[in-house]
């Protein structure tokens, strides 16, 4: 009994005290996190409230860039045939310690095994143990394929065989879904029989530790005192999931929320009038396109698919769709990526050449569909507006558009069909800041009847994005794909339409927050000043 | 009054089985393939289609199917969220204390303020208040909740800095819920401030939540009570030379709130609808968002087994309101 009043003494002084010196940092989140073990999901809500405060991987991303430095990791090395990739761990790393798990050792080869395991060997007791998960990044990244073995050396040398060479690989490693997890954690759990917890309350080495999470409305973290790379400058971090942009921008007027992701493209100037708010801006990695299905008549043609090139007014969509909040596309490939070729000229937007161009094409009274989207994206707000500017301006040549949509998981099956009709539109935000991740993902011939939705297999394209993914040498990468955009262009297998702005406004008092390139949100080594 | 019970749950059971049929229905008729919706894994290899069609019983005649969904119903098991592996059952009970306090919010708002209105537009009757108090009515009656908090939120919240944006409580105070209603929570909690915090959460959504109640309330008070004010019973106790108050306060309002108690029970259904808006916008955790976000997260068994059971908690407040109805007013359960 005694204990007891002692315990809620010493819990209503921490709370009181917490009260009056917290510093508190409230992210107006956009959405609920579908779960907490990043492996599982492909979305970068879950990423943002899992892998990046509570985990850390062997490899990160540097801060505000698409470079790896070393995480976990405190060095690598690549073997000369470039099959084996040894990581010598960072030692004295110290798991989470929280009120459902406290760890009785640090960081070794292990948990590194363990967590590239669960989602690679079938036989692992951790691949099934969500009803239904699948680990399908982990998948969609090739590395089933590609990873012929993972050894512990030492406790703190881990050494990944591939089967094939793999440039990106460093990339992938830095990737949310790579996050290293705690065996010691996930042991206990089983042996407790309580095996779905990890994916509810995750245990990590990263700067926040997870306090708990209520559906749909707030997760709690708390700074990570053991943190390897020093407690962070706040105290807590809350997300308020607050799903309606609107109501984001008005919590954050009232201070209620400090950050907040995705604003309404029409409350931004309004942001940026507002002197208790900074808004911060940055050219985000992603691409919108519309891509023809070069296999069918008459889009095999390159002379249509130029002369459609030609016809469509980007800036106008631009300005449209995005109020200025965004960039017409000339490469497959975001400008903020190593590689981009900015020597690359783009179709100029000439109705008249482009119907002289599909006369002389032979081509007369083409009626075909254009695909919209029936959701918002980052590269596209609103898809339907900008499937009607490309309707109208195919019409000013002479082609007649019937704008097609249908509901999101059934379009992106649809459209992936080889024989699928017109021209669909779709884009791409890249996740590993490798252009391989843009260019062979969406335009090599592995992809079609996949990812590929133009069908486009041009051999001279894919032996320079294949050559570059099997080159480890960044400047000869790079020459193949500024090769390739080249090809590219010249093919046009898509029309380019944009690349959108990655808007985040927040308080002015707020310091210390970086932007990434990928759209993550991150938070360590962010404070708040009075 | 038993045989009346009888005849309206005679109507109850084929409405309720209807409204299984057409939740049954549901994954089934939606585009995509059930079992993967179901199972919630996109990639699959035949084998495993097959064996997880076998495991949800997709392989057996569909009105087996659909008596064992129904068995499953009745023993209260609504199914499995595809996202949080939890009880559909369980995981509503859960949420529902919030819509639950916020409805009733709202309906006592709507009750006070609506009530009274209804009484004094009837006796000044074509007055300048009388219009005006019409004319509000409609406007609220027409106001689209999605806008109408909005406006609220940025004037009170954004503009004036009156009350809190959204959520139940500020995100400074964390305790564990004992009832599930914030008010008595955050007063058990004995934390400072807490109760306040909560209060002043819930006045925008009580109002947007209540406002459509409101003016219907209002009106249909006005109107019952102009209808009771020109009868018989009402004029005598006039001429007995009762004072206002009792004829307006005691005989006619008596009589005038048996058709105000049914539309009071019919505003069960409008707030549950009114809820998923409301509790969008004010990121208010009860059943309303929960339904909405289980749609984002394509979450069926979700979907599916809220609607049925929200569907069936409205038929079950419509049976308390008929035979409370009932129980006003003698002559509705003998023409029965």
């Amino acid at each position: 009994m005694k204990k007891t009043i002692f315990a809620a003494a010493l819990l209503a002084a921490t709370a009181l005290s917490g009260a009056a010196n917290a510093k508190t940092f409230v992210y107006c989140s956009e959405a609920s996190p579908e779960g907490f073990d990043p492996g599982l999901y492909t979305a970068g809500t879950t990423f943002d409230a899992s892998a990046h405060p509570v985990y850390n991987r062997l490899l990160e991303f540097k801060k505000g860039t698409t470079e790896v430095e070393p995480g976990l990791a405190e060095s690598y090395e690549v073997s000369d045939d470039g099959l084996q990739y040894t990581f010598k761990l960072r030692p004295g790393v110290k798991f989470q310690t929280t009120d459902f798990f406290t760890p009785t050792r640090d960081l070794n080869a292990d948990d590194v095994i363990f967590s590239y395991e669960r989602q690679w060997k079938d036989d692992n007791p951790w691949n099934k143990y969500v009803e239904g998960g699948s680990w399908e990044y982990f998948a969609g990244m090739g590395m089933p394929d590609l990873l012929d073995k993972i050894e512990k050396v030492d406790d703190l040398t881990v050494r990944f065989t591939l089967k094939r060479k793999e440039a990106p690989f460093l990339a992938n490693v830095a990737m949310p879904f790579a996050s290293i997890l705690s065996k010691e954690y996930a042991d206990k759990l089983q042996a407790d029989g309580k095996m779905n917890e990890l994916n509810q309350k995750p245990v990590g080495t990263g700067p926040f530790t997870f306090v708990g999470y209520q559906q749909d409305a707030v997760i709690r973290y708390k700074a990570n005192p053991d943190y390897w790379g020093g407690k962070q400058p706040i105290d807590d971090l809350v997300f308020a999931i607050t799903t309606d942009a609107s109501v984001r921008y008005q919590k954050l007027q009232a201070n209620e929320c400090q950050l907040m992701p995705y604003p309404n493209a029409a409350d931004v100037a309004a942001m940026k009038a507002n002197p208790d708010l900074q808004v911060m801006e940055q050219e985000g990695l992603n691409v919108a396109y519309l891509a023809y299905n070069t296999t069918q008549a008459p889009f095999d043609k390159v002379e249509v698919r130029k002369a459609l090139n030609m016809a469509i007014n980007k800036q106008a969509i631009v300005d449209a769709v995005f109020q200025g909040a965004a960039t017409p596309a000339k490469n497959p490939i975001p400008p903020t990526m190593w590689s981009y070729n900015n020597a690359v000229e783009d179709d100029k937007y000439d109705p008249e050449a482009a119907k002289k161009m599909l006369e002389d094409a032979g081509v007369k009274d083409l009626s075909m569909k254009v695909w919209a989207m029936p959701v918002a994206r980052p590269y596209m707000l609103n898809a339907r507006r900008a499937a009607e500017l490309i309707q109208s301006d195919f019409e000013k040549v002479g082609v007649k558009v019937e704008i097609v949509s249908y509901e999101w998981a059934e379009y992106l099956d649809k459209s992936k069909a080889k024989d699928r009709d017109g021209a669909v539109m779709l884009g791409w935000t890249g996740d590993n800041g490798d252009p391989d991740n843009f260019l062979d993902t969406l335009l090599g011939c592995d992809a079609v009847g996949g990812n590929n939705r133009a069908q486009w297999c041009n051999q001279e394209f894919d032996d320079l994005v294949t050559k570059a993914k099997e080159t480890s040498d960044v400047a000869e990468r790079t020459k193949l794909y500024e090769q390739a955009q080249v090809v590219f262009k010249r093919e046009a297998p898509w029309a380019t339409l944009d690349h959108s702005l990655a808007i985040v406004p927040m308080r002015k008092n707020v310091t210390g927050f970086v932007q990434s390139p990928l759209g993550d949100f991150t938070f360590d080594g962010v404070d708040i000043t009075e | 009054m038993f045989r009346f019970l009888l005849g309206r749950l005679a109507v109850l059971i084929p409405t309720f089985i209807g409204v299984s049929i057409i939740a049954f229905s549901f994954i089934r008729l939606l585009p995509g393939d059930p079992v993967a919706l179901l199972s919630g894994e996109r990639v699959m290899s035949p084998e495993r289609h097959a064996e997880i069609s076998h495991q949800l019983g997709f392989d057996r005649p569909i009105v087996i199917q659909y008596l064992d969904y129904l068995w499953g119903v009745v023993r209260g098991d609504f199914g499995t969220s595809i996202s949080t592996k939890g009880s559909v059952a369980e995981q509503f009970f859960q949420l529902f204390p919030a819509t639950l306090e916020l409805s009733l919010c709202a309906i006592i708002f709507a009750i006070v303020l609506g009530i009274p209105a209804g009484v004094l537009a009837a006796i000044k009757r074509g007055s300048f208040f009388d219009q005006l108090m019409m004319g509000t009515a409609l406007v609220g009656f027409s106001m689209p909740i999605f806008w109408w908090g909005l406006l609220l939120i940025i004037l009170f919240s954004g503009i004036l800095q009156w009350t809190p944006v959204s959520g139940r409580i500020s995100l400074m105070y964390f305790f564990p819920p004992v009832t599930g209603f914030m008010l008595i929570d955050s007063l058990l909690s004995g934390q400072e401030g807490a109760f306040k915090s909560a209060f002043s959460h819930l006045i925008l959504p009580t109002i947007v939540l209540g406002t459509i109640p409101l003016a219907v309330i209002a009106r249909q008070t006005r109107s019952a009570m102009l209808e009771v004010l020109s009868e018989d019973f009402v004029r005598t106790a006039r001429a007995k030379g009762l004072s206002t108050f009792r004829v307006v306060g005691i005989h006619a309002l008596r009589n005038a709130m048996i058709p105000v108690v049914t539309t009071i029970g019919l505003q069960v259904g409008v707030m549950l609808a009114g809820a998923i808006l409301t509790e969008t916008i004010f990121s208010w955790p009860g059943i309303g968002k929960w339904m909405v976000d289980s749609v984002f997260r394509r979450d069926y068994p979700v979907i599916q087994g809220g609607l049925l059971i929200i569907a069936g908690m409205i038929m079950l407040v419509n049976l308390i309101v008929d035979l409370l109805y009932g129980l006003l007013n003698p002559r509705i359960r003998h023409q029965n």
